[in-house]
């Protein structure tokens, strides 16, 4: 093995071994346990850095593990890959420290946390898979790991919704190895970063082909969460909040949206994806995904159904961009993978801290509460304002983008969608920020104890003001040379042409 | 360094001269019985060495060349079947070891405790021997005689447990043992009447297609489909399955149905491979269908944590037999890889998880499903152990139900025949279901769990977690078992077939 690939590797085992330790440890040691996780969760980072700077110098680092001749599993450092990757293991390691905060008193912790590291090893691990069956590899063994996470409290409701979750997890998973399995027996083993497989196979297999692009989309949409295969996500809301945060923000969603870009991008290419007219069906089920989400949400009084109806809906601007197949629109889809993240675990986090404070779970229950938790609610503030597309934040420049490249690409349709959504966006935002800085409080919440010197406890107040700096500085600092946005241009360089 | 043929001899003689001393010098079971185990470890280690190092092998027992003689044939299929039991078969003593040096109960469940120890390392290492004998003989009929010793030494462990379900289960595992003996003894008879030899390779160059074949081949088959419990003459496998003692389940259900598959694989896969109509092999995958259908169905009903083990078996084995026609179907060895890792994998992970189910079954002091919430309490390996298991039979990535389910999966689909994949892919969902219904469970927390005071020795909670896990990590080492099964596969003509011309 070369050191880049043991770069790789080491990036996948700074989690995993943390996680089988933290198993192996006893419930109570609690000191060891978090600094095993945050040593793993900071060298993890060292790592990563590592790699993209080495990226940047235009080294290319990949392992291969050969299961049997022509099945092989391949850890490969595209530019995506490092994207992702690094998005994961930013949050991750934020996460984390919200997570020893948030579940500070909370039974069952060893598990928690063994399975929250595993976790994320996967979610890198579906960043820097470099063939489809490494990324089903680590998308079903996602699956696996989230589950312990979604039913954590164990009650009644949690199993329920963490069966919902199996049922539309597995079925995607099975749909999904289906597709792969029939692509290569078309195409051979399918890499990605080189050129698309699908459209070195010619005119003779167009039929199947098509049949087969939306069978990748049924299996990865169910994690992606499209509009119809949406229903297991508000349901995981019974998770406990840093699981929602890194769920909705980075894990499982993600993965599935990540599979959709690499689907569009490494295997079918997206000239042939659109001359097969595969994308336009893919624009409209991202757009009714995004304006059913978004009415969704309007209706629930639950803070974290809301924000989780928003999660869908937010998604499918990444399969839009993707799906518009131009390079301003793919820019806008795919820095929307990073602003959405950061965006959502504010969010999130915000939602965790007045649970967890306040014991505030509706919106009818939030008047005033800007008064009693104010730090807070302005990360929550940033966030949601990010997520209308306030400029300068970060989810107006993927906006922006999208606009672009919808109108560049001669949609207007697609505009008018995302005007549409924009509105939607405030309708079901604004009401909250003004519930809770403008109407007087009731007082009326239960304070859950366990306060800090200032409004809750330090770890559980860093986190999201931490991102929401993030969601500020990715908009203001778009240009610079490191931002999220110059890292997709060079990506959507790659698979567009300069 | 001793040649392979030391090692094969070893394989069949060790395990039987323990047996008998065992029986003989009770006292020392529980040292022969391990001891046993571990040297067939070593055994098959210097088996597999000598064989990768010099390929495949016929070795005439006492110098008796082929018409007449008895041959041993050391191939790469041989040695993994060899290699499968002497890990599992590991695993599985140490688990009895500890399994029986429990203090249960009042002194007559301890006075039974005992007696069921005495007669359990002796039958066990009988039915040892039978299953080394069954996978290096070359010859039918001697086949017949290790299959014989391995069925009565198989009904006799199933009655060991002595409740009054499990003797009428194994009474009734008994008339069908017996039943799948005759016919097969009676189809190798017809074999021998049309051919004069019975030595599989060479009759694999003799045989042509007529009526006295087929019936000798049909009554062989029936045999053995009753041995190896396809649907829909699987009915004597769950009761007796479930009713066994612990470490019992895991080698029934771990070794003993493979033994009858490995040789239907044989029949079907490379001796008459060549005459059998490919209807024959698309009944068989039909079947083979059927069991995963009914076996998951009925895993999914059932109250009792044993028996939804048991009808799990009864789907898994489904799968084996979806496999024959894709072996047909596949012109490369994908196919047939893929049916032995199915086999490794299910053998490590039905033995781990019913090893895991009988420690579950000490400590709650029952195992119906409804009720087991909350034991990952009391006892988190073993749980963790039979949720692996679980994970690992619903053909999830890495482990080598899951490669061996991809491949199978490309074979169908590169040959037209994309029915038998979709029935794989629906196998695994259903068996997601019944892994979920005892995981849901099983890893949840809740008020303590009300729980004997019996304690659960490591050794038995750990050989169940490091079997699950081996089952786990099959997939990604795939690659140096099968790397042997192709060694074996290009010399399949036998240097000893030179004699007969």
């Amino acid at each position: 093995m070369n050191w880049g690939g043991l770069l790789l590797v080491m990036i996948l085992l700074s989690s995993l071994v943390p996680g089988l330790i933290i198993f192996a440890l006893p419930e109570k040691s609690n000191r060891p346990r978090t600094v095993l996780n945050l040593g793993g969760a900071l060298f993890k980072l060292l790592l990563i850095l590592l790699m993209n700077v080495g990226i940047y110098q235009g080294r290319h680092f990949t392992v291969r593990w050969q299961l049997l001749p022509g099945l092989e599993l391949l850890l490969n450092s595209d530019p995506l890959a490092a994207l992702f990757s690094t998005l994961s293991t930013v949050l991750w390691l934020l996460t984390t420290l919200y997570a020893v905060g948030y579940l500070e008193q909370s039974p069952n912790r060893r598990q928690f946390f063994g399975y929250f590291s595993i976790c994320v090893t996967v979610t890198v691990g579906i960043a820097l898979a470099g063939n489809l069956l490494t990324f089903l590899l680590f998308y079903e063994l996602l699956t696996l790991t989230t589950y312990p996470l979604v039913t954590h409290r164990g009650t009644r409701e949690a199993l329920a919704a963490g069966r919902v979750y199996l049922v539309y997890t597995l079925s995607g998973g099975a749909v999904l190895l289906v597709a792969v399995a029939w692509l290569q027996v078309l195409a051979g083993p399918v890499e990605f970063g080189g050129p698309p497989v699908a459209a070195s196979l010619g005119a003779a297999h167009e039929g199947q082909l098509m049949a087969l692009f939306f069978l990748f989309i049924a299996g990865l949409g169910v994690k992606a969460a499209l509009v119809p295969l949406h229903g297991w996500l508000p349901r995981a809301m019974v998770a406990p909040a840093p699981v929602s945060a890194l769920l909705h923000a980075v894990a499982v969603v993600k993965a599935g949206v990540f599979g959709i870009v690499r689907l569009v991008h490494d295997v079918y290419g997206t000239q042939f994806a659109a001359g097969l007219n595969l994308l336009a069906p893919l624009t409209i089920l991202a757009s009714l995904s995004i304006i059913y989400g978004s009415l969704c949400a309007l209706r629930e009084d639950d803070l974290k159904k809301r924000l989780a109806y928003s999660t869908v809906s937010q998604l499918s601007y990444i399969v839009l961009g993707v799906s518009v197949a131009g390079p301003l629109a793919a820019i806008g889809g795919l820095v929307h993978l990073v602003h959405q993240g950061l965006m959502k675990i504010t969010l999130f986090f915000c939602a965790g801290n007045l649970a967890e404070t306040l014991g505030v779970h509706r919106i009818s229950e939030m008047r005033g509460i800007a008064r009693r938790m104010p730090v807070t609610m302005a990360a929550f503030s940033v966030g949601a304002l990010g997520m209308i597309g306030f400029p300068p934040m970060a989810g107006f420049v993927s906006k922006w983008y999208l606009g672009m490249g919808a109108l560049a690409a001669d949609r207007l349709w697609v505009v008018a969608v995302l005007v549409v959504s924009t509105l939607l966006n405030a309708a079901y935002f604004l009401p909250i920020l003004i519930k809770a800085w403008f109407t007087p409080p009731d007082c009326s919440w239960s304070e859950q104890g366990g306060r800090g010197r200032v409004e809750t406890r330090w770890m559980l107040l860093a986190p999201p003001l931490l991102t929401a700096l993030l969601v500020i500085a990715v908009g203001l600092l778009a240009n610079a040379q490191i931002s999220p946005l110059a890292w997709v241009k060079l990506i959507v360089g790659l698979e567009y042409g300069p | 360094m001793a040649d392979a043929a030391f090692w094969a001899i070893c394989l069949v003689v060790a395990p039987l001269f323990f047996a008998i001393s065992s029986f003989v010098r009770g006292g020392l079971a529980h040292v022969f019985g391990p001891l046993a185990a571990w040297l067939n470890a070593l055994a098959v280690l210097g088996l597999t060495v000598s064989f990768a190092r010099s390929g495949p092998l016929r070795y005439a027992i006492g110098g008796w060349q082929l018409p007449l003689g008895i041959n041993f044939r050391i191939d790469g299929l041989c040695v993994l079947m060899l290699a499968m039991t002497a890990v599992t078969g590991l695993a599985v003593s140490m688990y009895a070891l500890g399994y029986f040096s429990l203090r249960i109960g009042s002194a007559r469940q301890m006075s039974r405790h005992e007696q069921q120890r005495l007669f359990f390392w002796p039958l066990w290492l009988l039915l040892w021997a039978g299953l080394n004998g069954l996978y290096l003989s070359s010859d039918l009929f001697n086949i017949y005689v290790t299959l014989e010793i391995t069925g009565l030494a198989a009904v006799s462990l199933t009655a060991l447990s002595g409740k009054p379900a499990a003797r009428l289960a194994a009474l009734r595992y008994l008339l069908v043992s017996l039943l799948g003996s005759c016919s097969y003894l009676l189809g190798v008879a017809l074999l021998y009447r049309c051919y004069g030899i019975l030595d599989m390779a060479a009759l694999s160059r003799l045989v042509s297609p007529g009526p006295l074949l087929w019936c000798g081949l049909a009554l062989l088959t029936a045999g053995l489909l009753l041995k190896t419990a396809l649907f829909p003459l699987h009915f004597w496998l769950p009761p007796a399955h479930a009713n066994a003692l612990a470490p019992v389940s895991a080698i029934l259900s771990g070794l003993v149905v493979k033994a009858s598959f490995y040789l239907l694989l044989r029949l079907w896969g490379e001796v008459f491979a060549q005459v059998l109509p490919p209807a024959a092999y698309v009944l068989l995958g039909a079947l083979g269908c059927g069991a995963v259908l009914w076996g998951a169905a009925q895993a999914l009903l059932q109250k009792r944590l044993k028996m939804l083990i048991a009808y799990s078996t009864v789907a898994q084995l489904g799968y084996l037999f979806i496999a024959l026609p894709l072996i047909r179907l596949d012109p490369g060895p994908a196919a047939r890889q893929a049916v032995v890792l199915l086999i490794l994998s299910h053998a490590c992970a039905k033995s781990a998880m019913f090893m895991a189910a009988g420690s579950i079954f000490l400590k709650a002091g029952h195992d119906r499903i409804a009720d087991l919430a909350g034991i990952k309490e009391v006892l988190p390996v073993s749980s963790f152990a039979f949720v692996l298991a679980g994970v690992s039979l619903m053909g999830f990535p890495p482990s080598g139900g899951f490669v061996g389910k991809w491949l199978l999966l490309g074979v169908s689909l590169a040959g037209g025949q994309w029915w038998w994949g979709m029935m794989l892919v629906t196998g695994s969902l259903l068996a997601a279901g019944y892994v979920y219904r005892v995981a849901s469970r099983l890893l949840v927390f809740k008020a303590p769990f009300f729980s004997r005071r019996q304690a659960i020795p490591p050794v038995m909670e750990w050989s169940a977690v490091l079997l699950a896990v081996l089952a786990m990590l099959l997939g990604l080492l795939a690659g140096s078992p099968l790397e042997l099964l192709a060694a074996g596969n290009q010399v399949f003509s036998p240097a000893g077939l030179e004699v007969l011309r």
